[in-house]
């Protein structure tokens, strides 16, 4: 009897763990290799994915004249970061615009600072940030005239791991709460 | 004889009412939480050729607790725009849903541009459970 017991009480505690251990996000299985590449960071330097190995990144596309996709989504980063609280410093929030007309590193930088002071951002050609949408799949197209124009674009963000996995990809709209819990188990490993 | 041909008759009658008992109060136990759609080997070379094919409806439906997983193989030779993600050959990718509402995600294998997963809430006792069981087996 006492053995029963302890065996569903072990059941149950694994049980548990695995639920713990599960993303809430969308899981690549296997997953590849996140694609690199070279832009112009919101820092001054060049951006490279590969230069945050060893760290969680979390990578987002939009434009800093988004009206509500990109400031919800960079306001809920910038929540689950914090509820990271030591574990922050080991994840990097990158954001690469589909607006390199507008978005200049130092507007990036000025715009990301409102978020977090440690997100960071990227730009570059039309050329180069076309190439960067295509290998991570993105979708982009801009609406509105001449002056007055936005961007539709996808409004997912990737989780990339410490080895430089793509790991997950969140949909727009998923709690910080949620996030943080994600993130937490990819920082664990 | 007599007995048992009445026994017979008895249990007949009952047993499509305890059916609809059972589909409008029985719990949902379900095995597997997945709804799969998968890209077969050589959906590339047939859209090369002229074919339209179409594996992704333009809506999914799901349902919370008993069908609320979105599963998307591919299992073709080149990498697909699958739904809202980018997978190479052999990849998989699922996407639990936690929350009933309806998921708009850009899609370029709709000529809309866009997929919808409407996820609705696990169906209440009677009959929306019986309703959703029902529509199930059609």
């Amino acid at each position: 009897m006492r053995i029963a017991a302890l065996l569903s009480g072990i059941a149950l505690a694994c049980a548990v763990h695995a639920s713990e251990d599960k993303l809430k996000a969308g899981v690549f299985d296997p997953p590849r290799a996140a694609p690199d590449f070279s832009l112009e960071g919101s820092d001054g330097g060049e951006l490279k994915l590969s230069r945050y190995r060893g760290k969680v990144v979390v990578l987002g596309f939009g434009f800093s004249h988004c009206p509500e996709i990109c400031p919800t989504t960079l306001a809920t980063l910038a929540r689950a970061q914090k509820k990271l609280g030591a574990g922050a410093k080991e994840l990097q929030v990158v954001y690469v615009t589909v607006d390199p007309e507008r978005d200049s590193p130092e507007r990036l930088r000025a715009y990301l600072a409102a978020f977090d002071p440690s997100f960071i951002g990227g730009t570059g050609s039309p050329e180069r940030l076309a190439k960067v949408r295509e290998a991570y799949g993105i979708f982009a197209a801009r609406i509105g005239g001449k002056d007055r124009y936005g961007f539709d674009h996808s409004s997912f963000v990737y989780l990339v791991d410490r080895e430089g996995s793509l790991r997950a990809l969140i949909p727009y709209g998923r709690s910080a709460d949620d996030i943080a819990h994600d993130i937490a188990i990819l920082l664990k490993k | 004889m007599k007995r048992r041909l009445r026994y017979a008759l008895i249990l007949a009658a009952a047993l499509p009412p305890s059916a609809v008992l059972w589909a409008a109060l029985g719990p949902f136990v379900p095995e597997d939480r997945n709804q799969v759609f998968e890209i077969p080997q050589g959906t590339w070379a047939r859209r090369m050729a002229g074919d339209n094919v179409s594996i992704l409806p333009n809506e999914v439906r799901l349902t919370l607790g008993v069908r609320d997983v979105l599963v998307l193989k591919n299992r073709d030779d080149v990498p697909q725009v699958f739904g809202p993600v980018l997978m190479m050959p052999g990849q998989s990718f699922s996407l639990p849903f936690e929350m009933a509402s309806t998921y708009r995600f850009a899609c370029t294998a709709h000529a809309s541009g866009q997929m919808t997963v409407t996820v609705e809430p696990t169906p209440g006792l009677g009959w929306e459970r019986l309703a959703w069981r029902t529509r199930e087996l059609f």
